[in-house]
Formats: structure tokens, sequence, C-alpha cells
């Protein structure tokens, strides 16, 4: 049986090291998918490199410019942070979703995101809520919006010696929410049919002043549909708009069929949770 | 590779080289002799290996045992005390909250936790709190039955 190393650095500067002089190595952060696809002989990595002992990576920080997660914070701090859950309501929701009450306390939304699930329910609504990517490096820190992350289904930008460190949040304006939806055929522990995040910034009087639409699970990455947020801008959210919106994001996904349905229901299901979630966003920005 | 880890067990400090595959359930099933942390499916879903970690919920066969080194491990043989059953394990006792049995030590540790944060869960908080928590029998209904009991006694301790 071959030898397997195991590293746990203390610090983002001696990760990367490891990671550059091994080109066999994997970040470890809580394992929820890496175990599961090393036991199951689909990675076989010759260094699991922990980083779940490195301070920058795990903590929640929130200022007057917004929210900096450590890129391996276990999701069950993100659902019990009051202020997150106020500040931004669906991103909250989606980390929510993710496996159980056990898989919360270990699993990540930076691990979410490195194991680039095309039905990750974190990243739609991450990039509905413009956040970033803070990915170090040997030559430094660089900068990628979530809709950038992910380029295939288990693949992301990540160059070999890199390690995504943090995901950055700005501070949502006022009157300004977001909402993300899901379809499950089970109430509980599965993997999204088709899923959609929605940012809506309104003014005064409730028309759209900025709208950034997500859907998930329906393309081979999450993705970002400018044409349903655009869709938004300057209305009032009125029916006819709400549809315009839907059909773009119908029309922006790329499904296979599955055993969780087909390509044409996807299609249509992802529409009706854009929609939805354009509505229940709108309805909390109403409220701050 | 031998990795040096000192984990806490049951309230009991113990030091371990391990080979770095090694998974949590395994140390303490194996080399521990705790056998009360049952192996169900092995890919993260059943929940039936559920221990605490510094008191979070996990599963221990989605983890590597180096990776709880320096912590707090608690199984089932942990929770009762001086022989008087934990409420979780009497509620289960008193309420019918088995059948084979197979899942009981993952459901109780889960439900240690549930009760932990949320100290009088409606039915429906402990159906979803043990969502990562599967019964071949099929016992649900007793099962929460089972931890609506030990939230009247007082529930996580």
């Amino acid at each position: 049986m071959l030898s397997i190393r195991y590293e746990a650095p203390r610090s983002i500067a001696e990760a990367i090291h490891l990671l550059a002089s091994d080109p066999g190595a994997h970040v470890l952060a809580g394992g929820t998918d890496l175990l599961v696809q090393f036991r199951a002989g689909a990675k076989q990595p010759s260094a699991f490199i922990d980083v779940k002992r490195i301070p920058d990576l795990v903590g929640i920080s929130l200022d007057t410019n917004g929210l900096r997660l450590g890129a391996a914070t276990p999701a069950a701090a993100i659902c019990e942070h009051a202020e997150l859950g106020r500040l931004w309501p669906g991103l909250v929701e989606a980390v929510h979703l993710i496996g159980s009450a056990q898989i919360q306390g270990r699993g990540s939304v930076g691990g979410n995101l490195c194991n680039a699930s095309p039905a990750a329910d974190t990243t739609s609504a991450l990039i509905a809520d413009r956040a970033e990517c803070v990915i170090a490096g040997p030559g430094g820190e660089r900068v990628v919006p979530a809709e950038r992350f992910c380029t295939g289904p288990g693949t992301t930008i990540l160059r070999r010696d890199e390690l995504l460190v943090a995901v950055v949040l700005p501070r949502p304006p006022a009157r300004t929410a977001d909402a993300y939806f899901r379809l499950i055929p089970r109430s509980e522990m599965d993997i999204a049919v088709a899923g959609a995040g929605a940012s809506v910034t309104l003014d005064a009087s409730g028309t759209c002043t900025a709208a950034r639409v997500a859907v998930g699970a329906v393309a081979p990455t999450a993705l970002l549909v400018d044409a349903a947020g655009q869709a938004l801008i300057g209305t009032r959210l009125d029916e006819a708009t709400l549809s315009l919106a839907a059909a773009a994001a119908s029309a922006a996904a790329r499904p296979i069929s599955d055993k969780r349905g087909t390509a044409a229901y996807r299609r249509h299901v992802v529409g009706v949770l854009a929609k939805r979630a354009i509505v229940s966003a709108a309805a909390r920005a109403r409220e701050r | 590779m031998s990795i040096p880890v000192r984990i806490t067990i049951n309230g009991t400090l113990r030091q371990f080289d391990l080979d770095p595959r090694m998974l949590l359930v395994h140390l303490l099933r194996d080399a521990c002799t705790l056998t009360g942390t049952h192996v169900g499916c092995e890919t993260g879903i059943c929940g039936a290996c559920t221990v605490l970690l510094d008191g979070s919920a996990v599963k221990s066969c989605t983890m590597f045992a180096v990776q709880a080194d320096g912590a707090e491990v608690t199984t089932i043989e942990g929770l009762a005390k001086n022989g008087d059953l934990h409420p979780v394990q009497q509620g289960f006792w008193e309420r019918h909250g088995l059948q084979c049995g197979y899942c009981t030590p993952g459901m109780i540790m889960t439900s240690v936790q549930l009760l932990s944060r949320n100290a009088k869960p409606s039915r429906e908080e402990i159906a979803h709190g043990l969502a990562g928590n599967l019964c071949r029998c099929t016992g649900y209904s007793h099962i929460i039955d089972a931890v609506q009991y030990a939230a009247g006694m007082g529930g996580a301790r």
C-alpha cells in the first residue's frame, strides 16, 4: 500500500510551499466530499494538506465594508451567526441546505466552491451576492469573482500551488436583499435538480436599481445570468418583468438529463425558481 | 508515514501514532475497542458513526483520525455517568426509540447536539435535525418521541 503524507500547516505560506513542492498534494478542509472521493478511489493524492489549522482560513469577520469568510470556516458557524442571517438571508439559507447537521459541522463554503459541483447550493447564492474569491499563491494574492471560480464539474481556476483562502462579500446597500431557492425530490439530504439565487436593490419608490440572478445545476458550472438581472432594472418587478427574467434564466440554462430530471424539465423549473428568488429577495429588500 | 496524535476520548487523554488515512471511526472501534460507534455506509450518508468532536456532531467515517488531533471526542460510551443513563438514552429506553438498534448510537449523539442548541425543539425541528441519520427499521416516529422525552428531562445535560 502506498504511503500517504498528512501535513497540517499553521500558515498560508507554509500551505502554499507544501502544495508547490508536491504535485500530488491535495488540500483537505472538512473532508466531507474529499474523503468519500478518496475512499471510492476517485482521488488518490500523495499528501493531504489539512488547512483547518490555519487561523486565517477559519473565521468570520464583518465590518462596514462587508464580510470575509475564511475558506475553511464550518458551515454551522455561518448558520449560527445572527448578523449574517440578517444581512444575507439567502446565502445563509443556501449554506443551511448543505448536507445535514454533521456535515455542516465540518464542511465549509470554501470547500463547497473547490469541490466544484455544478449543483453546489452556495455557489449560486455567492454569485448573486457579488462574492469574490481570495486566492493565495507563491506570487501573492489574486481575487476573482465567484462566477469565474469554477470552470467545469470538479474543476476550478486554482493552479496546483494555489489555495482558496477566503470569500469576501460587499456589504449590501440600503434596500438590498438576497434569496436562494432549490428544487429537490426529497425534503432533506439531496442534491439540487435546479437552484437559483437572486439579489435585488430597490429605491425608496420600490423601483429596482440593481439586480443579480444566478442559477445552479443547469450547466457545467453555476452561471450568472446577466440578462435576468438586466430585465429587472428600472422596473417595479411587475408580473411581465418577472416572466422576462424567468425566461432569461431558462434560456441561459444548458442542462443535462439524468436521474434527477430531464434537461427540458430543468430548463423550465430553473426559470420558476429564479422568479421565486427574485420575488423573495424583493420582499426582503422592501423591509429594509 | 506515522503521525503522533493526542485525542481526549470520553474524558481520557490518549496518544497514538497513526497512518494518516485511518478513519476516526476505525480508531475508535479497532484501537480503542469502543464498538458502540457503528459503521453503516462509510460514505457520510447514514449517520450511524456520529460522535461529538469538541461538542459538535460529526460523522466519524468522513474524518481522518489525525484531523482530531488535540480535540475532545465523545462516543456513545461516554454519555452515561456513574451508571446513570444520559437523558437522551433514557428517552430512547422509555419511548422505544429503537428496533434493531443499529442507528441508535448515531441517533443519540446527533440528538445530544440538537438539544444542546435547541432545548425545546418541535417535532419538525427534531426531524430536520436528524435528517443526517437514517433508521433502516424506519422507526422515526418513536425516535422523535424519545428526543421529546429527553427534552422534557432537561435534554442535553
